[in-house]
């Protein structure tokens, strides 16, 4: 601990921070063990809208009929509708410059790749994680071809999913990435942005 | 006020009747019995409170499914309506899952992992964790959701029979006892380029959310502790993370893993539920921080004045950009307005608790309260913050829809009757 008895009086009255000393202090030995790249791999379900994380497998359309038909079209109706049970999946394009924006899928949702990592990580409910990488690019695929957004045919994988443009991609505000971090440029004031 | 139920006198009430045949009662000189003991089995060994004490949270695990007739929730609201001070008991603490119920963890097998854009990945056991030096704060969090007045939790909030747990239950206020961030991230040691975490749950669906890196290593906390005991599990046992004054979606539960990248993930909330949209199509997204706010907690909606005379007016300040600076009451619906006693302690990102001497003459009157935080940033009227969005009242009028504006702090006016009910009177 590097704080001096003076910062850490403070540091007690709540008016100074000594965690900040801590961190650039020389560490705390040997706590925590390295995972191996397996651990990693198998820990690391994240997607990001760049798809480097996303694992071999494939899919198309037509491959997931069935197995939206089974595991799927119960909660969300059988074309992807919608239901008192769970939102609905296919439809809902129209304008968003109304006081009531339609927020599906396909209208609103900006990046493919959200679509795959949240049918990865929560779908179906209580039995995440049961679908195969190759299943879930199916079921991407067809929630897309079903709303237009790709043609029937399309394979989808680690390198053509991050390429689908969502319908709503340029919608939001900052639209880059980049300039998404710091509230303060972005003229973000007492909790509303610009 | 409150007059619906008088605790204590309900208390000595069934006491007595308890009194005559309880082991152990005393009489007194006068010969009048005394209350009876308290059944003492379940309280000595851990606490509870008394039989005669009902607060709950209300709410629904999700928004889903659709129940009719049930009321249709993001979560469970606290009961701010009977809150005293500034910290919420961890019981009533206001719970968000998106639907997850809580993961059945053991401690003893619980791991965090860091990894992605830094030198050494690590998987820390959460004994590791509570070796390092800790620190204890004292935060808010609270739901972007909390209190709007449009969208689909927006309905039982429009209500005038809402109470303050309808409009304002999703916020609370504990000491959050942990390790900040930053020296877990100095252990690891973050490499050039990166510029945002990932932190992720392990309850099922594993909620996701993307947070600036430059937050992450300011003063976001990994905390095992609530208000001297260990996290409940439905507010993310073992080990959640907290990052103060933000959105209460950040504040990620049963905290399993942190990713370092180096762009935000975009993952389902944060890139498809939390965006507000304008009326021009385009959505504001990442709005993280939680305005300044207040809201009058006594006397507030569906409570009942009893007499003319005195009343304290007090109620609950906070905001996510800093310390309270000043908390000012209104009677007369905002035409004047009187500098409230702030309660000591004012900690930044923290509830702040303010009170103000009334006396009510038995007339109708509008009670409102406006926070000001250290930023000289002020809570905003319904009419400014319209403003500020484009909307007008009509807009929070609309039936119940997809379209929601987060991060709502408008000023709550509660309008007291001459016949002393108080209701919510925002629209
Ligand atoms: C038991 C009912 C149920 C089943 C079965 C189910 N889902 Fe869901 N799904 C839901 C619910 C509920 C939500 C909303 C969750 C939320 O918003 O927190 C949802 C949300 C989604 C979403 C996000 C939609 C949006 O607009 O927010 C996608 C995509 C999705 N499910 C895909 C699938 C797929 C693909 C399957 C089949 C493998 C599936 N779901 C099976 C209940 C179900």
């Amino acid at each position: 601990m590097r704080c001096s008895s003076l910062l850490s009086a403070l540091a007690v009255l709540g008016l100074a921070e000594c965690s900040v000393a801590f961190a650039q202090a020389p560490g705390y030995g040997n706590l925590g063990r390295a995972p191996s790249r397996e651990e990693i791999q198998a820990w690391n379900q994240s997607i990001g809208p760049q798809g480097k994380e996303l694992p071999p497998g494939s899919g198309t359309a037509k491959q997931a009929e069935e197995i939206f038909a089974a595991k799927c079209a119960a909660c969300h109706g059988p074309n992807g509708e919608g239901s008192q049970a769970a939102p609905r999946l296919i439809g809902g394009r129209g304008a968003l410059n109304t006081p009531t924006p339609s927020r599906t899928l396909a209208n609103y949702w900006p990046f493919a790749t959200t679509v795959w990592d949240y049918i990865n990580r929560a779908m179906p409910p209580k039995q995440e994680g049961s679908l195969s990488a190759s299943d879930v690019y199916a079921l991407t695929a067809f929630i897309l071809y079903r709303n237009e957004i790709i043609p029937e045919g399309q394979v989808l994988d680690a390198a053509s999913l991050p390429k689908v443009k969502m319908p709503n991609r340029d919608g939001f505000i900052p639209d880059r990435l980049e300039d998404i971090h710091s509230l303060r440029a972005r003229g973000c004031n007492a909790g509303h942005c610009p | 006020m409150s007059s619906k139920r008088s605790p204590r006198r309900q208390f000595l009430k069934n006491g007595a009747a308890l009194a005559s045949f309880a082991a152990g009662a005393i009489s007194s000189s006068s010969g009048k019995l005394f209350a009876a003991d308290v059944p003492s089995a379940d309280l000595h060994a851990y606490g509870q409170r008394s039989r005669f004490e009902n607060d709950v949270r209300i709410g629904s695990l999700a928004l889903w499914p659709i129940v009719p007739g049930a009321r249709r929730d993001y979560g469970f609201r606290s009961p701010l309506q009977d809150s005293m001070g500034i910290i919420t008991p961890a019981s009533l603490h206001f719970i968000i899952s998106h639907g997850h119920e809580p993961p059945d963890i053991d401690s003893r097998d619980h791991q965090l992992m860091i990894h992605g854009m830094v030198d050494r990945p690590l998987i820390f056991t959460l004994d590791e964790i509570k070796r390092l030096p800790s620190v204890s704060r004292l935060h808010f969090l609270e739901c972007h959701g909390n209190s709007a007045a449009a969208g689909i939790t927006g309905e039982p909030r429009k209500l005038t029979s809402a109470t303050v747990q309808d409009t304002h239950g999703l916020t609370s206020c504990s000491v959050w006892t942990g390790v900040p961030l930053t020296l877990l991230l100095g252990q690891v040691g973050v490499q050039k380029g990166a510029s945002w975490i990932v932190a992720e749950g392990s309850e099922t669906g594993r909620h996701t959310k993307s947070i600036p890196l430059e937050k992450a290593m300011d003063d976001c906390l990994l905390a095992y502790g609530q208000n001297g005991e260990a996290l409940r599990p439905e507010q993310g046992y073992p080990l959640r993370l907290l990052v103060p004054g933000w959105q209460g979606i950040n504040n990620v539960k049963w905290l399993r893993r942190i990713y370092v990248v180096d762009q935000p993930y975009m993952a389902m909330m944060e890139s498809t539920k939390y965006p507000s949209p304008r009326l021009d199509g385009k959505s504001r997204w990442f709005e993280s921080e939680m305005g300044p706010k207040s809201v009058i907690t006594r006397p507030s909606g569906g409570q009942q004045l009893g007499s003319r005379g005195f009343y304290e007016i007090t109620g609950l300040a906070w905001s996510g950009g800093g310390a309270v600076r000043r908390v000012e009451v209104s009677v007369d619906g905002g035409r004047t307005w009187k500098d409230a006693q702030l309660q000591q302690p004012i900690v930044p990102k923290a509830h702040t608790r303010f009170g103000l001497s009334w006396t009510w003459n038995g007339e109708e009157a509008m009670l409102q309260s406006r926070c000001t935080d250290d930023q000289g940033h002020v809570q905003p009227t319904l009419a400014e913050l319209s403003k500020y969005w484009g909307v007008d009242a009509d807009y929070f009028r609309l039936p119940p829809t997809t379209a929601d504006m987060g991060n709502f702090n408008s000023i709550q006016p509660w309008k007291v009757s001459r016949d002393g009910s108080v209701s919510n009177a925002l629209l």
